[in-house]
């Protein structure tokens, strides 16, 4: 009985610091008051010495069978993987940091934005090779708490595949790897062990940063430190990014409850955040209430936004949305925040009794300047208090007023010198500052990436202003276009039309019902002539779907007399894929599809256009002449 | 060893037939429900969990202030919301059973006749709706673990001891957080091994327990509850604590004692005290210790003298018109203060 009571004093002891794993209590029991803050953590040095340890004796006793041996090998081996893609993540001067996770071999990881916030530009990352690397910032993602950086001075870092985390089950095995309490003094990261707890939940943003939508929940300990780390499922694929856990009374550790930002809500948002941005997140651009029955009612909409213009109105029931049914206004808001702004979602009403199936593209979540403000305001915030001493004590009760679920914030040892250092010279040389950029520098870099690679490909660029284009209109009959500097014009069977390119551009919107064909190709020509510098603003966005199978095309965005034109790339071929011509905030796009590449006149062209606005397809153009160059001696041209 | 071993053979066979334990969680998910009740006060939480144990729509969950109101809502799995009422109470083992307010549906349901029994290191499953995480049809958490002890409960809630004594499992998840209290734990078969308990720490040591009550202990009460029977109601012990907290340890000096109920107003706060530190001042009126209102100095000291020293203790004080409150700790400088990590200022 004495030895009953002693053990569950001892365990009592252990249970507010120890991390799950039933494994490393029963071996080393509690020796001294702090042999507790270790045993949160069981290093895979720990697990590959229990094992050696475990196998030779009990061999004799209870032979375990092959199986069980090579399950344990197994994982083992897994965990070794993940562990050398883990990153330990500093900033510049070595007083805080967090966990990342390295998914390319050229040193792109992914993290925290609330780890990479108050770092600046540049952080140290040590990896399990036990060496210090720099590393810059790339892009981030505030609304999301993601942030993705770069590592540098080698090309063949170690990197864990991406796993689908909508497959995740509750009851499925994963582990945690990372930095908890910043324990890594020679960057080997720890390992925590532990069981999907649940899928698809919702934490509430801190302010309108850092929101947890359709998050993975684990009881694998994560703790402070262990932010912007991964989360991998029983094979080593990366399934998450952990970055908040529940606390309360029992103080700033783990108590079994934390969360992960989800891979696949990461994918979309991975080609925006490699272009430098401070990407936003999505909204509807309507607001809705829980209803009777299924769906979600709208009780309010904003009229500039697509699911407006797409027919969305106040009083309907939004029932099915992103592939998702949606059964209460939670369970929506849970599925947009996985969307980055600009995405095009399916969505499903009903409006007295009769259903209607639409395509909208979402709306930014916030203003621009108002994003670029709250990423200020957080990157300002003061240095958190030291938490790496905040170990609870028994009978201690922590005060954390406003703490509960808030993102693990990340570890801050003592301030040692005031002032920022100098970048390193292997960041300086990839960082730019720019308003609205979290990075300009891999902007830059894939503006020209584009550019150089549509310019080998298409001898187009020597075409200028003067185009003379013929072909058949799948409805039947011919069309003409004819385009010069500053004016086109097209014939259609129904009707003539033209566009001036001088003055007020965004009125002219001819052939009526395309939202602005001429416009669209002119704003093409101009790309050609001018290309990136002088167009007008130019910047590359990320990637967006496109196209009838919705595929993420690289999407380069100019901005010329407040049009802005968005030109999609291929992301196999290079190839400009699309053209979408926005002429202001509250009208449809003319979105022209290019395809159907082949030789004419000598050159590689998109023989086949298609030209939607809005709802509806206006036109398919099959081309069978291209000429360049002007019609008649008289006709302008401009070089 | 043997039992170690156990514990790996469970772990890597769990990954052949995932689907079954997934399956399993599934089952036993649906069968637990989400409380919405009374509270919703700083760390009075307004919610638990609880479990259904009969087709009819009977709920066995924790005992507690969640309960005592008029608008109880049960939220099912599938995320049907239902009235209920209290069938009865046990304030011993501090369980309750409600009755959904449905004559006609048939529901899952654990059946406590057949639940089964549990040894040290056996792996379990701790389902609840903890941190009230799950809303709607969204299926409760799920935690693992072993269990680690099966022992008598020695335990405090506050100055108090709790009144159940019987044999508890006590279990290395952290099965016991806010909002858990009345959720299920059950084996990897998916069998109800028993009910997650309310909060509580060790009597020993302080620190917070995870625990279940064990079926058999509350199966023949709970059949006494649904068939209406009243059960005698326990006394509630109070614990003198060890080494009593008082005023002057956290350096607080209250105005003279000279009316039968002088308002407890801070006269001096010694300077470095704990009080000092918290920012405790001159003319605070203390009308709450631990959430128990103190109308007279004399009802102050009386409080203070129910804490051990080694706990903190919260105190609420009206000052300018506001309420502001203060966790207090006195120094610990006593030979019987608890356990500390030595790199601890």
């Amino acid at each position: 009985m004495n030895s009953v009571r002693t053990m569950i004093d001892q365990l009592a002891k252990v249970v507010p610091t120890t991390e799950r794993s039933g494994l490393a209590e029963w071996f080393f029991p509690p020796s001294g008051p702090h042999s507790q803050q270790r045993r949160g953590i069981v290093s895979l040095a720990t697990i590959a010495f229990l094992l050696v340890l475990l196998v030779a004796p009990i061999q004799a006793e209870l032979a375990p069978s092959d199986a069980v041996l090579q399950a344990q090998q197994r994982r083992v081996e897994v965990m070794s993987q993940a562990s050398q893609a883990t990153v330990a993540v500093f900033d510049g001067t070595g007083q805080g940091g967090g966990s990342a996770v390295l998914i390319s071999p050229d040193g792109f990881a992914l993290t925290n934005f609330h780890v990479t916030a108050p770092c600046g530009p540049a952080m140290k990352c040590g990896l399990a090779d036990g060496r210090l690397y720099d590393a810059v910032i790339v892009g981030i993602d505030p609304t999301g708490d993601v942030a993705l950086v770069q590592l540098l001075g080698r090309d063949d870092f170690p990197f864990s595949e991406l796993g689908d985390s909508d497959a995740v089950r509750v009851g499925d095995w994963v582990f945690v790897v990372g930095n908890p309490f910043l324990l890594a003094h020679d960057f080997w990261p720890s390992v925590s062990f532990g069981m999907v707890s649940g899928v698809r939940r919702y934490q509430y943003p801190s302010g309108t940063l850092l929101e947890y939508t359709d998050c993975i929940q684990t009881d694998a300990a994560i703790n402070p430190g262990n932010s912007g780390g991964p989360l991998f499922d029983a094979a080593g694929r990366l399934i998450g990014i952990n970055g908040r856990g529940s606390f309360e009374k029992r103080g700033r550790v783990n108590v079994g409850v934390g969360y992960a930002i989800s891979i696949n809500q990461i994918k979309r948002f991975l080609g925006h955040l490699r272009s430098g941005r401070i990407v936003d997140h999505a909204s509807l651009g309507a607001t809705v209430s829980s209803g009777q029955s299924d769906g979600v009612i709208v009780d309010d909409i904003l009229e500039r936004s697509d699911a407006f213009r797409r027919g969305l109105r106040y009083g309907d029931e939004i029932f099915r949305f992103a592939g998702r049914e949606i059964g209460s206004a939670n369970a929506l808001k849970n599925v947009l925040g996985v969307f980055p702004s600009g995405w095009v979602v399916p969505l499903s009403f009903r409006r007295d009794g009769e259903t209607f199936d639409t395509q909208i593209r979402l709306m930014s979540l916030h203003d621009s300047a108002q994003l670029i403000d709250m990423v200020q305001q957080q990157r300002q915030k003061p240095v958190q208090p030291p938490e790496g001493d905040k170990r609870p004590r028994p009978g201690d009760e922590i005060p954390q007023p406003d703490d509960e679920k808030n993102p693990l914030k990340k570890l801050r040892l003592p301030k040692l010198g005031k002032q920022e250092p100098e970048l390193p010279a292997a960041v300086a040389e990839r960082y730019q500052s720019r308003r609205g950029y979290a990075n300009y520098f891999y902007n830059l870099q894939q503006q020209q990436r584009l550019w150089e690679t549509y310019r080998q490909q298409n001898p187009l660029v020597e075409g200028h202003y003067a185009w003379q284009i013929e072909g058949e209109l799948e409805a039947g009959g011919r069309f003409e276009v004819e385009l010069a500097a500053d004016q086109g014009g097209i014939k259609l069977p129904s009707s003539d039309s033209g566009a001036r390119f001088t003055g007020s551009l965004e009125t002219q919107l001819s052939p009526p019902g395309s939202g602005g064909l001429l416009l669209t190709l002119h704003l093409w020509q101009r790309l050609l002539d001018r290309g990136l510098r002088t167009f007008g603003e130019v910047h590359y966005l990320g990637q967006l779907p496109i196209g009838p199978q919705w595929e993420p095309a690289d999407c380069l965005v100019g901005i010329h007399e407040s049009v802005e034109a968005r030109f999609y790339f291929s992301t196999t071929s290079g190839d400009l894929i699309a053209i979408e011509m926005i002429p202001s905030e509250n009208v449809d796009s003319c979105l022209l599809y290019l395809d159907q590449f082949e030789m004419l006149a000598g050159r590689r062209l998109p023989l086949r256009w298609t030209v939607r606005h809005g709802d509806h397809q206006f036109a398919q153009l099959q081309i069978d002449r291209w000429e360049f160059g002007p019609r008649s001696p008289t006709a302008e041209t401009e070089n | 060893m043997r039992l170690l071993l156990l514990a790996i053979a469970s772990i890597s066979s769990a990954t052949l037939p995932a689907a079954t334990l997934e399956q399993t969680i599934r089952t036993a998910q649906i069968k637990v429900v989400k409380i919405y009740g009374a509270g919703g006060l700083r760390q009075l939480e307004a919610y638990q969990s609880g479990i259904l144990i009969s087709a009819e729509g009977h709920v066995l969950t924790a005992l507690s202030y969640v309960l005592d109101t008029d608008d109880l809502a049960i939220v099912l799995d599938d995320g049907r919301k239902w009235q209920a009422e209290l069938v009865g109470s046990d304030p011993v083992s501090e369980l309750a059973v409600l009755k959904l307010a449905s004559d006609a549906d048939t529901f899952p349901y654990f059946d406590l006749q057949a639940a089964a029994r549990a040894g040290v290191g056996q792996r379990v499953l701790a389902l609840s709706n903890l941190y009230g995480i799950a809303s709607g049809d969204e299926p409760v958490s799920v935690l693992q673990g072993v269990i680690s002890a099966v022992a008598p409960l020695e335990a405090r809630r506050g100055a108090f001891q709790v009144n159940f004594r019987g044999t508890v499992y006590v279990l290395d998840a952290y099965a016991n957080n806010p909002g858990a209290a009345g959720g299920a734990l059950v084996d990897w078969q998916g069998q109800l091994l028993g009910v997650l308990g309310k909060e509580l720490r060790s009597q020993v040591t302080g620190t917070w327990l995870n625990y279940a009550l064990p079926v058999e202990s509350f199966a023949a009460t709970v059949d006494d509850l649904i068939a209406g029977r009243v059960l005698q109601s326990a006394s509630t012990d109070r614990l003198e604590p060890d080494q009593p907290l008082t005023a002057e340890v956290l350096g607080i000096a209250l105005v003279p004692n000279i009316l039968p109920r002088t308002p407890p107003y801070v006269d001096t706060v010694r300077r470095g005290s704990p009080a000092d530190r918290v920012g405790l001042r001159s003319d605070d009126l203390i009308v709450f210790i631990a959430a128990q209102p103190t109308p007279s100095c004399q009802v102050v000291l009386e409080e203070f003298a129910r804490h051990e020293q080694s706990a903190a203790v919260s105190i609420s004080v009206l000052r300018d018109g506001s309420l502001l409150e203060f966790s207090l700790l006195a120094d610990a400088d006593s030979p019987h203060s608890v356990s500390q990590p030595i790199d601890q200022p």
